[in-house]
This record gives C-alpha cells, structure tokens and sequence, in this order.
C-alpha cells in the first residue's frame, strides 16, 4: 500500500477514500460498489449499492427487497466523489464485472473482482480494460491449477451421466448455486434435450437466469419428485456442494456423486471428501490466464487478492513488476 | 499401459466395492497374463524400488516449465504428493488436448514399460535419466504420466483392498477365496507363469517358501467378560516383537515377517536353531531380543533391524529369538482347519526340549476375568504389551477377524500436552491441517516432545483446521506455529531418551487421545513429568501399575 493510492485495504474491505466507498465490503458501509452476486462479495447491511446491470436481478435476490440497489450498464461511466467509476464484464458469473477508477491525476485502476478467461454460455465474455494498476483475483494462483477445455469436460459430464443411464443409477453432480450450476445446465442444453432436477437451493438462481434470457433445459425441483427411491434411477440432479452426506441424499439409492470445481484438479481434496467424480470446471482464472490477464491488461502494478496472493506476488515481482498481496479482514 | 491406466481410473472413480471387483476382474480377463501380473504385483502393494525421488521429478517439471523451485513447493503443498504435483505441472510443458494429441505411448503394454524402460532406468547415469523421463513425459498424458511418476518413485499404490484383489481373482478362476489368497503369499514375480499359478485350477507344487496369510488379532473394545467364560481362551502374553513365520521344508529354513518380507538372513540365530526342526513344520511366532528368561525392550531389537551388517557384538547385544504360539503345518500337513487346542497341543510336544531360541510362548492361566485382568496390570513390568485371548476351539483363519484372536492391551501411558505447530497432512488429508506438533511445560516455556497424526475424528479435525489457520503466528514453510491454547491427551507405548530430540526423550507411538477443551494451556502437563515417567521406565518400575 502507497499513501495517495486511489484504493487500500481495511478490514471494511477495499476503500475509496476520495470516491467514498467500498468495493465489495465485507462489513456494512455507507456506500457499496458490488462486482457480482456472490454471497462473500455481495453483502447485506449497506446503505447504496452500485452494481453492474445485468448482476442486478441475482443481488436483489441475495439482499432483498429493501437494499437501494443502483444498477449501472457495463461501459457506462458513474461519478462517486471525484472519481470516475464504469464496470466491464468478467465473465465469472451472469453479470459479474470488473471495476474501473480514473481520477484527476492518479493512475488507472482496474479491480477484477472474479473473473475467468474460459467460454460461459451463461455471461458476457472478459474484456480486457488497460490500466496502470490491476487488482486481481489469485484464488487458484499456483501452477498446478490449469483447466482442461471445458468441452471436454463436459463431454466427460455426459459421458459419466450416460454410464448412470446405462446402469440405472441416478448421478448427482454437487456444484455452487450461483453461476457453475446454471454454466452446467447451458453446457448440457446445448447436447442434450433431457430434464435435469434440481435440488432447492438451485431453484431460484436457475430461475433468474432464464428470465436473463439465458438457454436452460427443463429442470424439475427435486421435491416436487416421487418417494419412490427408484423414481431416480439414471437421473441427473443438481446439487450444492453443502447437501453432499446430508439426509437429503438418501432418496437416491446406489447414486454416483461428482464435484464440479476447480479443486477437484487434486486428487485427494477429492478423495478426501468422499466424492466419486471430480469435474475440473472453475469460474476463475487458472495460473496462465491469470499471468496471461495480467500481461493484457498492461499494468506497472499489480495487487492480489484472495487464495495464493503471495504466491502470485512474489512471481509477479520476480518477473520485473511490481506486485503485492493484499489480505483483507487479516486473515493470514 | 493403457489397460492399467483404465483400471486404476475405474477403481479411482467409484467407492463401490462390488464395482472395483468387477473393473477387477475385467482388467484381468482382457490383459495380457505377462502384463497384468505386473499389474496384480502393484495391486498387491508391492513396489519396485525407488528409481527416483520425487523431488528430482518435481524439479525438472519446474525447469522444463520455467517455473523458479520455491514455486514449485509452493504448488506441491496443497497436492501433497511429489509425483501427482510433477504430473500436473506438466501440463503447463505439454497442454491437453494439444497437437501432439492422442499420446501413442500409453499403448506400449505395462511388461514392455516395466522390463525395457524403467527397470533399465537404474543402471543410466542422470543426464540419461532425465532425457529418458523427460521424452515419456511428452508422449503421456497427464494421468498416464502420474502413474509413471509414481511409477519411477517406487510408491504407487492403488486404493483397493487386497480381498478385493482375491475375490476378483476367485471369481475368475473359480477357485475359494482362501486358495487364491494362499497362493498370493510370498515371492511374486512379474511373470505370466507366476498369474498362471494363482490362477491354475489344480495346486500347483507350493515353493516351499510360501507362508501361510497371517490369522491377525482384532482389538478388545469392551469388557472381556463379553467374551464368554474364561475357559473358551487361551491367553498369553502379546509380545511386543516382530510377528513371523519360521517355515522348515525340504531342509530349508524360511523366516517371514508379517509385511510378507523374507527376513531369514536378519536372525542366523534362529535359523541355526530351527535346523532341528523337522521338516513340513511351520510355526508362528514373535521375534523378540531375549536374553536370559526375559525379553529385552523393543528397542534393542530395532537397533538390530537398523544395522546393515550383523557383527558379534550386535547379535551379542540384541540375541534373537522365535516365541511361538501356533502351528501351522506338521509333517508337510496343512492345520488350519483344526482348533487352536489341537494345535496348541501339537506344539507344545514339538517343542518339549528344543533349542532356547524356539521357546513356546507360555499359557497364562486365570480363574476368572478379575484374576486374568488382575495379570494384565502386571504388563509392563513384564516387558510385554498386554494379552492375547485366542478362542480354544477356532479354525486359524486368514487376515484380521473379529472374535478369534483379541488383543487386550495394557492401557497407553498418558499425558497433556499443547499444540504448537501443525502443518497440512498428505494424499487425502492434504488440504487439511491434520499434522501436529506437541509440548509440555519447562521452565516456563514450552518445549516439543512428539509429533502425532492420528487420533482425531474427521468431524475434530475439520473444526480445528479454521482455529489453527486464524491463530497462526509464523509460518516456515508448510509448517505454521500456532497459538499455544489447545490441549491433547497424547497416549504413547513408551519412552526412551534421545539426545537428539530438545527435550532430550522420545516418545514411542504417540498418538492423541482427545482434544481437551476443557483445560486451558497452563495445565499441560510438564518435562519433570516424562523424565520421572523415563527414570520409572529404565529401572522396569512403573509407577502406572504399582
């Protein structure tokens, strides 16, 4: 951190002090500007959001009725204090964007926010916004993470789905109820016509992405599916990572369990948890791309945030930038 | 390879036990005899030995892709396993899915890898080896190239059981469980002739090596009085030694240890004295170092084991003997089948006047459960663990049973002690902080006495992992120094100074007990402790039991 920088960290999370805001708070403040609507990213108890557009329905979702939410399209500029604001897609999720700052004589900063550079049918693609400083993601920054094409994958999905059909088993594949679970359900619409069910916890989201216009397959609540334990034989149902070992999963007898994510790249965290399959499919950046995003972006400076920021740091310095790591809250 | 490459994946992607017998039995249906019995060896646990260590492997995949060697370390950590960290940052070198795609090498058949390729990879000098490794690391894919790598680091092992790997062989070959299981021990060899002989409908001539699966105890959990009366039992002492078989056929002497590893070379002593022993006779037993009328601690024994070769004074320290406490086969005759009584009995006359260094483990005779327990206490002072109660009337059977063989242990030495370091576990608990490091008080700080992995449930490891990472006060590499707040009853077999440890003792076995919320730091237990505990220990009082 260099006094005079546009952002620094604090334990409210990244502050503006002359636009007057926080980006992403993890506490509430007065004024929020909010990347996507992930819970750790989008909180409640703020007193103005400034959120992308298109991210708009799924924080009202997440925040309800009463947040003052003040949507704002991508590329469209926003003045907060005397610093000029304009989001810019980040393809992690429906409306996810990355946030940029200008002032009067400061450098350009660009706040990624969660982003990845793979193919998602269900958002707009990563635009690369040049700045002088880039604030970036490092959740999976280590050189073991590099994701396989995600066609593969997902003909890896069906493979293992039709093997379910073929033997009579129902497959449950767990993943995140914003964004990877409705990714896979675009993914499959777009090779298969058969229903999915879905757990819960999906419903909702599953709901706000069609209404974004987002090409879904016919999904049933799970509920809303007989008692009957052999009604799920050669089924698919999504899940969220938390039911795996609940009760819930009980009603399928002899299922198959699959994680979908980015940590299934190791093989014990699998085995560790107990899942048969591991899907490796991320809504981050994997390490080339994000070494790849950070030299697009053509910043002097850079600033990592979450996961492996050391890691990535200290490559970054050593490779002639000038980078650091930033931990908000403390936590080590 | 590819065969094995589709079985270990099969067995890898399902927790079904009758779907990795089935992928089982497939795999060897369809592979080639001289092929899968490399493949039966490597799921029979055995390895190759290391032809190279896993850092090696690691640093070059850091050189051929860039990377500097403390990023490589750094993305080992979460991995937690060398060659499965090597194999993934290949990918960076050599991209999935890439031109050079499909991989033509995986149909090179595992024989051909093993005999051509890395069995001929010991005897290259570096340079070589790298050139070797490297040119099958660009024609494999990232899986194929995790096994090679653990291949080439002498430690893979696949996660099936070896009843899996009977059963599956059984149902092939239409043969008893228990046949196939037998044929299974001792020397295997990757040949087709040896599958052959698992497979063989008639019994082949045994080699007269082959020992018989061990028959293990299971442990008492709750009162032996659960067991029925006292007189079903034969009880002894459970000698805390190395468990073997001492095989006599044919005018040869084989020892096996229970890892199924021919030790006969390790104890000259033993075997010179089983050259009286007539031949068809196979006793099992615990090697112990015994001197006189009384065992010497384990330790002595170790120390022996630790040597490469065995001088006149290391023998003369440490003498070695066989206490056996079954028969296994007479006169050339398999006795498994009959009760343990009969075989007690049988031994007991085959042995009346044999060397010393065959001595029969001795009957410890009670009235009662109290009386037996009241023995038991007396342990320690014996120098043994604890006791073994084998039902009279039971068949010796193969592998870990329940309700045949019960080992009933003297309770563990105990003391509190505090976490101050932890650092990640390995393979399935590697992201996870599963590894500790404990203290005791001394002079007003804490000093390090023992390292513990196990011990604690799932459920106690997940809750402290986010305790330990938000009270980490340094962190070396992957160890992190934590908070010196929570306290573990640890539980150890023993003690023995050590001048290469701080605190100048080491503890044997340690493992944790429970997680002591309840107390607070200051109420560990301290160093004076364990040196009055170690001084009670050398001089063979133990204040436990007294």
């Amino acid at each position: 951190m260099t006094p005079g920088d546009l952002l620094a960290p604090t334990p409210q999370g990244l502050h503006c002090p002359r636009g007057g805001f926080h980006i992403d708070p993890s506490q509430p403040v007065p004024v929020a500007v909010v990347t996507h609507a992930h819970a750790d990213h989008a909180r409640p108890g703020s007193g103005r959001y400034f959120v992308p557009a298109p991210s708009e329905p799924l924080i009202r979702h997440r925040l309800g009725p009463d947040a003052d939410l003040h949507p704002v399209p991508c590329g469209q500029p926003f003045q907060l204090g005397d610093v000029t604001l304009s989001f810019h897609p980040s393809g992690h999720v429906l409306g996810a964007a990355q946030v940029r700052l200008e002032a009067p004589d400061a450098p350009v900063w660009v706040v990624a926010g969660d982003y990845k550079r793979a193919p998602d049918p269900t958002c707009a693609p990563f635009e690369v916004v040049p700045c002088d400083v880039f604030v970036t993601e490092s959740t999976f920054a280590l050189p073991i993470f590099r994701w396989p094409d995600p066609d593969l994958v997902m003909e890896e999905i069906l493979a293992w789905w039709d093997a379910g059909r073929a033997e009579g088993r129902p497959s449950v594949l767990y993943c995140y109820s914003v964004g990877k679970a409705q990714r896979l359900l675009a993914e499959l619409a777009r090779r298969t016509e058969r229903r999915v069910w879905l757990h819960g916890a999906h419903v909702a989201p599953t709901e706000l992405y069609r209404q974004a216009g987002v090409h879904l397959p016919e999904t049933t609540p799970t509920g809303e599916g007989a008692r009957d334990r052999r009604r799920w034989a050669g089924e698919l149902i999504l899940a969220p990572p938390l039911a795996w070992r609940s009760p819930w999963t009980r009603r399928f007898k002899d299922a198959d369990h699959g994680f979908a994510s980015g940590m299934m790249r190791i093989r014990g965290v699998r085995r560790r948890r107990g899942f048969d399959r591991g899907f490796v499919l991320s809504d981050h950046a994997d390490w080339p791309d994000l070494l790849r995003t950070v030299a697009d972006t053509g910043a002097r400076r850079v600033v990592a945030m979450h996961g492996h920021a050391d890691v990535l740091a200290r490559y970054l310095n050593e490779q002639g930038l000038t980078a650091d790591a930033w931990a908000i809250g403390g936590a080590l | 390879m590819k065969r094995f490459l589709a079985l270990y994946r099969a067995l890898d992607r399902t927790t079904s036990t009758s779907r990795k017998v089935a992928a089982l039995r497939a795999y060897f249906e369809a592979t080639p005899r001289e092929d899968a019995a490399w493949g039966l060896l490597f799921l029979s646990g055995w390895r190759i030995k290391r032809l190279l260590p896993g850092g090696q492997l690691l640093t070059w995949a850091a050189e051929s892709a860039a990377l500097p060697a403390w990023l490589a370390t750094e993305a080992y950590h979460p991995v937690g396993d060398q060659a499965e960290a090597t194999a993934l940052l290949l990918d960076l070198v050599h991209p999935p899915g890439g031109p050079s795609d499909p991989r033509p090498d995986d149909d090179l058949p595992l024989s051909r890898w093993m005999d051509e390729r890395l069995l001929p990879l010991a005897a290259l000098p570096p340079d070589q080896q790298r050139a070797s490794v490297e040119g099958w690391w660009a024609r494999l894919d990232t899986d194929a190239r995790f096994i090679l790598n653990k291949l080439l680091t002498g430690e893979l092992r696949v996660g099936v059981s070896r009843t899996l790997v009977v059963r599956a062989l059984a149902e092939l070959a239409d043969l008893p469980p228990a046949v196939v299981s037998h044929r299974l021990m001792g020397p295997g060899e990757p040949t087709a002739a040896w599958l052959e002989g698992v497979l063989a409908a008639e019994a082949p001539g045994a080699h007269r090596s082959q020992p018989y699966p061990f028959l293990l105890a299971a442990p008492l959990d709750g009162p032996p009085e659960a067991l029925g009366p006292v007189a079903d039992f034969l009880a002894e002492w459970k000698w805390d030694g190395i468990r073997a078989q001492l095989i006599r056929r044919a005018g040869e002497t084989f020892v096996w240890s229970r890892g199924e590893e021919l030790v006969t070379e390790r104890f000259p002593e033993i075997v010179e004295a089983a050259a009286t022993l007539p031949d068809g006779t196979v006793l099992d037993g615990e090697i112990l170092a015994w001197q006189g009328d009384a065992p010497l601690p384990f330790a002595r024994l170790q120390r022996r084991i630790g040597r490469k070769t065995l001088t006149r004074k290391v023998l003369a320290e440490a003498p070695a003997a066989l206490v056996a406490y079954d028969l296994l086969e007479q006169d050339g005759q398999d006795l498994r089948e009959r009760p343990l009584s009969e075989r007690r009995a049988r031994l007991e006359r085959l042995l009346a006047g044999a060397n010393p260094r065959l001595r029969l483990s001795p009957v410890v005779t009670a009235a009662d459960w109290p009386d037996l327990a009241r023995q038991r206490d007396e342990a320690r002072a014996r120098g043994v663990e604890g006791l073994m109660l084998k039902r009279l009337d039971a068949r010796y059977l193969a592998g870990r049973r329940r309700g045949v063989w019960w080992k009933w242990k003297v309770d563990p030495y105990s003391i509190d002690a505090v976490l101050v370091t932890a650092q990640p576990g390995s393979g399935r608990r590697a992201s996870l902080l599963t590894d500790y490091g404990f203290a005791v008080w001394h002079e007003g700080a804490l000093v390090p006495i023992a390292k513990a992995y196990s011990g604690l449930t799932d459920d106690e490891i997940r809750a402290l992992d986010p305790w330990l990472r938000r009270h980490t006060r340094e962190r070396h590499g992957p160890v992190r120094v934590v908070a010196p707040e929570q306290v573990f009853e640890l539980a150890f077999e023993g003690l023995q100074r050590s001048p290469r440890h701080k605190s100048g003792l080491a503890l044997r076995f340690p493992r944790i007990l429970r997680w002591r919320r309840d107390k607070p730091a200051a109420e560990a237990d301290t160093l004076d402790t364990l040196r009055a505990l170690l001084a009670a220990h050398e001089s063979g009082h133990d204040p436990t039991t007294s």
